[in-house]
């Protein structure tokens, strides 16, 4: 299969081939950037709030039960799109206080049921969660996930 | 064993061994959660648990990886480590941050990105130990000869130390996070450490055939060569959904798909030079390790990942317990497996015995190996489930889970056999040795001297 090649020759197709390869990614990713920035998240709405909301969301690493956009765990439900499924775009002030109320509540103790932690979350930081919940439920993300069970 | 200084590898070896234990356990305890979720739920929830067990493989790899470095830079330079009291003290700094990472996490001291939960102090001290690592084996690498194994390894290594520095950067801009969470998450298991696996399966090739180096080297470079064209732009397959552009779609699709040919490469490649080299070397649970190392890759990842890299597939499948499938048997089978079989390799050499417990270390090859294939088939039974009922019949996500719960009980018992089996080895490895000369009885440590 390889008998014509010499080694050196694969030797400097594997270091020019994958150099080219290299650049040609970041600069994708160089203008993925452009376009997150500019077209496909509202960075002008990325506000003390919103930001406060990523924070306690690492804080808490609740990465590891949920998944965002459809990535981390897979033990609790999505929350990419938590603030459509809670009628976020109908009703905004009942969506954020069900979300508050739903965080409030738990643990639920329900035997048998998967539990999620108290994180003694105070009001301001609850709103800045979901600040941050209803910022990147507005990320264009190319009609991902297919409906709202998420 | 040629070179005196090879022996900075066998601390390497145990430290990864007992943290792999750890991995495991933790693993286990994940999936007992699953069945009764109320395990635990106060004392150490199911996230803590999670980051605990993803660190300590993450960690485990990383130290094995540098043993395995430690152990073959010798023997392909022609010369003794340059310093040993540096790879000591770089062994204790990761273990040391590593522990205190793992201890942190369970009384909630933590960062919040998956597989990045370490804090600052932590990464920090993870990051100079590397570095220190890279000195070492450089500096090693640059007083003798420079293979093509060892500089395609190191450079591999290096390029991991670089991307790892992205762990370090985390815009508030969810979108831009994720987009360069995966230069670390996917540039490393998809790219450069393929570069790294392919190395130490050439160099386990080479050493168990006695194959020329020639042929080797050109393979070699053929394969971290299609690792690197398919897997970098391949990376595109995690930017369908996350706020990246559209054009990620067919990219992503296409250089991802080509990811499998250098898989399939690897299997072609070990199979062959075994059935061209002579095929009496004494280890034969090596032997094993390295062509199931390469087997089960090409399952795990090539196949499996496959399975939902179409970005039309993964529209449905995305984070679902498929994505959990592929993760498990891909990490088994490249970088699990890998690291298993040098050590195997290594091991007698280490303790200057000729291959022993050999039986043992067969058996829980059997037994591990059978245990994360079912393992994977129960997870891709649940995941096929669950992509159905929650993303096209639009059903509740925990409602789902209830339907899954078959699937979960036969999870975690193929995860106490895998425990088991990784028992097994670790005793095949490091406890009392019988030594198991094969009939033919040769009384050298063959070709491994003679290459
Ligand atoms: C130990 C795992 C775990 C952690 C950590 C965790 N959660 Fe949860 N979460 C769950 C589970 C399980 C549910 C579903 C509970 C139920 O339905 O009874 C849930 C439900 C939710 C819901 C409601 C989702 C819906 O669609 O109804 C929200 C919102 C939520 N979690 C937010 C958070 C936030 C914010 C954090 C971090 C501060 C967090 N969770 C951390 C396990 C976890
Ligand atoms: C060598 C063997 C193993 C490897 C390489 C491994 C690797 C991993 C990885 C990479 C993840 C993150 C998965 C992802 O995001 O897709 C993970 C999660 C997990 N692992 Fe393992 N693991 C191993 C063994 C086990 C065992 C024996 C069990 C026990 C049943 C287990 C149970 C789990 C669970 C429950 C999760 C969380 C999945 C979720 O979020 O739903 N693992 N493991
Ligand atoms: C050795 C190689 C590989 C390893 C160790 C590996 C491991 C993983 C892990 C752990 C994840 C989950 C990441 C997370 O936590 O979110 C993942 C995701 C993924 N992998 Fe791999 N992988 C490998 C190779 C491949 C290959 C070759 C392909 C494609 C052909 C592939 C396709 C995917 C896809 C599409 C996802 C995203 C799943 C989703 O949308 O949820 N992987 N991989
Ligand atoms: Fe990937």
């Amino acid at each position: 299969m390889i008998e014509g090649l010499t080694r050196n020759a694969a030797r400097n197709v594997f270091y020019g081939g994958s150099l080219f390869f290299f650049v040609v990614f970041v600069s994708l990713t160089v203008h993925s950037h452009y376009y997150i920035v500019t077209q496909s998240t509202d960075s002008a709405g990325l506000n003390e709030s919103v930001r406060h909301g990523k924070e306690v969301w690492e804080k808490h690493s609740c990465i590891n039960c949920h998944s965002l956009l459809g990535e981390g765990a897979y033990f609790a439900p999505e929350l990419g799109n938590v603030w459509q499924r809670y009628g976020g775009l109908n009703n905004p002030d009942a969506a954020r206080a069900g979300i508050k109320a739903y965080i409030r509540i738990q643990p639920t103790g329900v035997p048998g049921r998967r539990q999620m932690p108290d994180f003694g979350l105070s009001d301001e930081e609850l709103d800045a969660l979901v600040d941050f919940f209803e910022w990147t439920s507005r990320i264009d993300t190319q009609g991902w996930p297919p409906n709202d069970a998420g | 064993m040629k070179y005196e200084t090879q022996k900075v590898a066998y601390p390497f070896f145990v430290a990864a061994l007992l943290l792999f234990v750890a991995q495991i356990i933790f693993g286990v305890l994940a999936g007992v959660v699953y069945v009764f979720p109320n395990f635990l739920s106060e004392a150490m929830p199911f996230h803590i648990i999670r980051m605990s067990h993803t660190n300590l493989l993450i960690v485990w790899l990383l130290i094995g990886f540098f043993g395995a470095t430690y152990y073959l830079l010798p023997e392909e330079a022609e010369v003794e480590i340059h310093s040993p009291t540096i790879a000591y003290v770089q062994l204790g700094i990761f273990v040391f941050a590593g522990a205190a990472a793992l201890i942190g996490y369970q009384f909630g001291i933590h960062e919040g990105r998956h597989y990045l939960e370490q804090p600052l102090w932590v990464k920090i001290l993870l990051t100079i130990s590397f570095l220190m690592f890279l000195y070492n084996a450089s500096r090693t690498l640059l007083n003798g000869r420079k293979t093509a194994i060892s500089t395609v390894l190191l450079l591999g290594l290096w390029l991991a130390a670089i991307f790892w520095l992205f762990a370090f950067y985390n815009p508030a801009n969810l979108a831009l996070d994720k987009m360069y969470w995966w230069y670390i998450v996917h540039v490393w298991v998809e790219g450069v450490w393929g570069l790294i696996m392919a190395s130490l399966l050439a160099y386990l090739v080479i050493k168990l055939t006695g194959v020329d180096r020639e042929i080797i080297d050109k393979w070699l470079y053929v394969i971290v060569g299609l690792v690197l064209f398919s897997g970098l732009l391949g990376t595109g397959h995690h930017y369908y959904w996350i706020g990246t552009p559209a054009y990620w779609q067919p990219i992503g699709s296409f250089f991802s798909a080509l990811e499998v040919l250098p898989l399939f490469a690897m299997v072609i490649f070990a199979f062959y030079m075994f059935w061209r080299g002579q095929r009496d070397h004494p280890n034969k649970s090596a032997m094993l390790w390295t062509l199931g190392c390469a087997v089960m890759a090409f399952f795990g990842a090539g196949v499996w990942g496959f399975m939902h890299t179409l970005s039309f597939i993964n529209y449905y499948t995305h984070g679902t317990q498929i994505t959990a499938a592929h993760g498990h048997l891909a990490f088994f089978g490249a970088y699990v497996m890998l690291n298993l079989a040098i050590m195997t390799y290594a091991m007698p050499h280490l303790r200057g015995k000729l291959p022993y417990n050999q039986m043992l270390n067969m058996w829980s090859f059997w037994l591990m190996t059978a245990g994360m294939a079912f393992m994977t088939f129960t997870l891709t039974f649940a995941g096929v489930i669950q992509t159905h009922l929650q993303r096209v019949m639009a059903i509740n996500f925990m409602v789902v889970q209830e339907d899954l719960e078959l699937f979960m009980v036969m999870r975690l018992i193929s995860g106490v056999i895998v425990l088991i089996a990784v028992l097994m080895f670790v005793y095949a490895l490091l406890g009392r040795a019988k030594e198991q000369v094969p009939a033919e009885g040769a009384p050298h440590i063959a070709p491994a001297a003679a290459v």
